[in-house]
């Protein structure tokens, strides 16, 4: 009996336990919405942009850590997925995207709506697809998903011609993948891993480097046991956030140019650095020649192109960091490293996260108020700004999937559409989207996705009126010469949060506000806005200096009264 | 230093350009590359030469190898390897110098395969050194034009041994 293109499509999505698409529709792909209408397994959430729907992809992927799916029509549907494929493919996403193409025989004519996606998305997706004969469509889906999946996570997209998903044919279920250029290498090598036993035998200073490998390989519980082991301090990159607990006195937080100053003085001076599932972004270690200088540095990546990219390595161990972690804890026996942890809080000490006094409300306080008020088990999403640094330095994260934030392309607009991927991927969890006025405004039309689907997301945005990292940057680096940063135009975000069905507005404008403003967002079960009126002379630090080593950073200024009161 | 790769890959629409780009993207210069099918039709074969040292190779062969569509990659470059280019080159040749032309296609064990009024196109096949020789013993005639296939390469003895060379990490 024969089916169409896309209902086999829909019928393999099913198989594979997609639960929700994330997309727009458009003449393109009018079978396959034909075909979601049918399905009782698949809901189908119409977001207001197609950005959206990868974004919403992404957040789904990365709290489930299986692949999050997008649709969108050819031409401008379709382009306007570049940015949140991109989005995800530097944070190493599983997305799958599925995209309408005009008919085969059209390809290639300029046709109306006719756009070479698969041309444009070559660079910024793990692998695409451009399906011209419906017979090879199963066996291409299957493939995707293996490889968004599988080895380092990335998306993947399938350009489907309108005749090709319309066109019936006789259904044969794919067999196994087998591709002959893509066996990634699970397992570490033995001898490496045993050299770095012997390394860490030999260490005095180590530090644990975990990035957000750690996450999609779900090493935390290893990275925990290997931590307590060997009493080493560890401290994650940005996307490494929730790989391991903050409150425990082992962490570090955060590394690299808006890092804690204790990670940041402790990898300077340590003489072991274990690096996990990261890519030594020039955020995170600013000069590579100045980077972790007295230490042997390992690196263990799935990925070995990662290798010797950014920072030469010591020891290469190329594997899923929790098959190397497993298999490295049966190797290494119970280390002390007294005098080393000694100095490390003595840095913690004299060097602690600081912001000015209370006598205006402050982001970093409002950011730990909530941290507080959720004990760290919040799902938090962030967009791209000082308040993604701060949410990145002042939440206390505890468990991994919980911290949400576009790490490598820097995407304003992310967080929101991600905390929507997020909070379908987990309705129980309570689901904060940490935002600026110039990154809501990107996307905040998914205000009313987010009603539609009645999701509870709250929505933290500091309002300065200005594109405020921009203007910090302005700040050091131009002598204040502020240029196009300034919003004039700003809606009453409150009313307009008010205007959706369903959904409140909130306001924060002084410090005594925050915690019952926050518990009513926390406890109303809607959709809220919570506006935070903050000035835009706040500045993040501590800040690394173009060209400057980790622990020459710039600390927060103690005559503008760094403390935490 | 010069590094030539010998890259098995699908053969598949795109694969040329998913590699082209990649070089481009990452802002590696491609010295020559030349493609065909193998003695399997799903599978071809690209002769890539590329300049650059050693760190830069090791970039460029991990990154080729990531490719879905890369099947297999091997650098042959310190190898005992066989390669060949094949060039024409169509040169001015008033009837007057033809004798003269036809000793240096002589020397150098090319053909002429094409005769036009005031001109003659050459054909040579030979490693890169043989082929540069030609094309300068050629130039004072006045060369019109020039096309060169760029370096296709074979590694001399059975199979290759080290190939997938990544797995080594
Ligand atoms: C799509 C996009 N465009 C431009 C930028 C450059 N950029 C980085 S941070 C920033 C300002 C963000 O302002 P806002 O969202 O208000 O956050 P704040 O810094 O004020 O917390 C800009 C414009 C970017 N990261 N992404």
């Amino acid at each position: 009996m024969g089916i169409t293109g896309a209902q086999a499509l829909i019928k393999f999505l099913e198989e594979e336990h997609v639960k929700y698409i994330f997309g727009y529709p458009g003449g393109a792909v009018l079978a396959l919405y034909d075909a979601i209408l049918e399905s009782k397994k698949i809901k189908h959430v119409l977001v207001r942009q197609e950005q959206a729907a990868v974004h919403a992809a992404s957040g789904y992927a990365r709290v489930t850590g299986r692949p999050g799916v997008c649709l969108a029509t050819s031409g401008p549907g379709a382009t306007n997925l570049v940015t949140g494929l991109a989005t995800a493919y530097m944070d190493s996403i599983p997305v799958v995207a599925i995209t309408g193409q005009v008919g085969t025989d059209m390809i290639g004519t300029d046709a109306f709506q006719e756009v070479d996606i698969f041309g444009i998305t070559m660079p910024i997706t793990k692998h695409n697809y451009l399906v011209k004969d419906v017979n090879d469509l199963p066996k291409v889906v299957k493939e995707a998903f293996h490889i968004a999946s599988t080895g380092r996570p990335g998306p993947v997209l399938i350009d489907i011609p309108k005749n090709v998903s319309g066109a019936v044919f006789d259904y044969q279920p794919p067999g196994p993948v087998d591709l002959r250029g893509y066996k990634p290498t699970y397992k570490g090598h033995p001898a490496q891993i045993k050299n770095l036993a012997k390394f860490i035998q030999e260490a005095e200073r180590p530090v644990i480097l975990a990035g957000g490998g750690v996450i999609s390989s779900n090493a935390n519980e290893e990275l925990y046991a290997l931590a307590e082991k060997i009493n080493a301090p560890v401290t994650t990159t940005l996307m490494g956030l929730g790989a391991f607990p903050e409150d425990h006195q082992l962490s570090l937080g955060m590394l690299g140019l808006h890092g804690t100053p204790y990670a940041n003085y402790a990898v300077t001076n340590c003489d072991l650095l274990i690096s996990l599932g990261v890519r030594f972004d020039d955020r995170v270690i600013s000069v590579a020649s100045k980077f972790a200088p007295q230490a042997k540095i390992v690196h263990i990546d799935i990925d070995p192109a990662e290798i010797g990219k950014n920072v030469i390595v010591d020891l290469p161990i190329v594997g899923d960091v929790r098959l190397v972690l497993e298999e490295l804890l049966k190797k290494v026996t119970k280390k002390e490293h007294h005098s080393w942890l000694q100095q490390v809080k003595a840095w913690k000490e004299s060097h602690p996260m600081v912001y000015g006094n209370l006598s205006q409300l402050r982001p970093q306080y409002v950011i730990e108020k909530l941290g507080e008020l959720t004990r760290g088990k919040a799902i938090i999403t962030t967009d791209v700004g000082q308040h993604q640094m701060w949410a990145a330095q002042f939440y206390k994260f505890t468990k991994p999937r919980s911290f949400i934030s576009s790490g490598g392309l820097g995407t304003m607009g992310y967080g929101f559409p991600a905390a929507v991927g997020a909070q379908l991927a987990s309705p129980d969890s309570l689901v904060v989207a940490i935002t600026g006025d110039g990154s809501f405004q990107m996307n905040m039309a998914e205000m009313g996705t987010a009603t539609e689907q009645c999701l509870p997301i709250k929505i933290l945005l500091f309002n300065n009126s200005y594109l405020s990292l921009v203007r910090q940057l302005q700040h050091f680096l131009c002598g204040k010469r502020y240029c196009g940063v300034e919003f004039t135009g700003n809606p009453d975000f409150v009313q307009l949060a008010n205007s959706y069905p369903g959904a409140v507005g909130l306001r924060i404008e002084k410090p005594e506000d925050v915690e019952p403003v926050l518990k009513e967002a926390i406890n109303n079960g809607k959709l809220t806005v919570i506006e935070c009126r903050v000035s835009e002379e706040e500045l993040v630090y501590p800040v690394v200096p173009p060209g400057r080593s980790l622990d020459e950073m710039i600390h927060y200024p103690v005559e503008e009264g760094g403390t935490n009161e | 230093m010069k590094h030539t790769l010998a890259v098995l890959v699908e053969n598949r629409p795109g694969v040329l350009t998913r590699i082209a780009g990649l070089f481009a993207r990452r802002g590696y210069n491609i010295d020559s590359l030349a493609v065909g099918r193998t003695d399997n039709p799903l599978i071809s074969r690209m002769t890539i030469v590329v300049d650059g040292d050693d760190r830069v190779i090791e970039q460029v062969s991990k990154q080729l190898y990531k490719l879905i569509d890369v099947i297999k990659l091997t650098d042959i470059t310190n190898d005992e390897y066989v390669d060949r280019e094949m060039i024409l080159i169509k040169v001015n040749a008033d009837p007057a110098i033809r004798g003269e032309i036809m000793q240096i296609v002589e020397i150098f064990r090319a053909r002429i395969v094409d005769i036009g009024r005031n001109s003659l196109i050459i054909e040579a096949t030979g490693d890169e050194g043989k082929i540069n020789a030609i094309e300068s013993a050629l130039r004072p005639f006045g060369i019109r034009e020039v096309v060169r296939t760029g370096k296709i390469a074979m590694s001399r003895g059975p199979k290759h041994k080290n190939g997938k060379s990544q797995e080594l990490l």
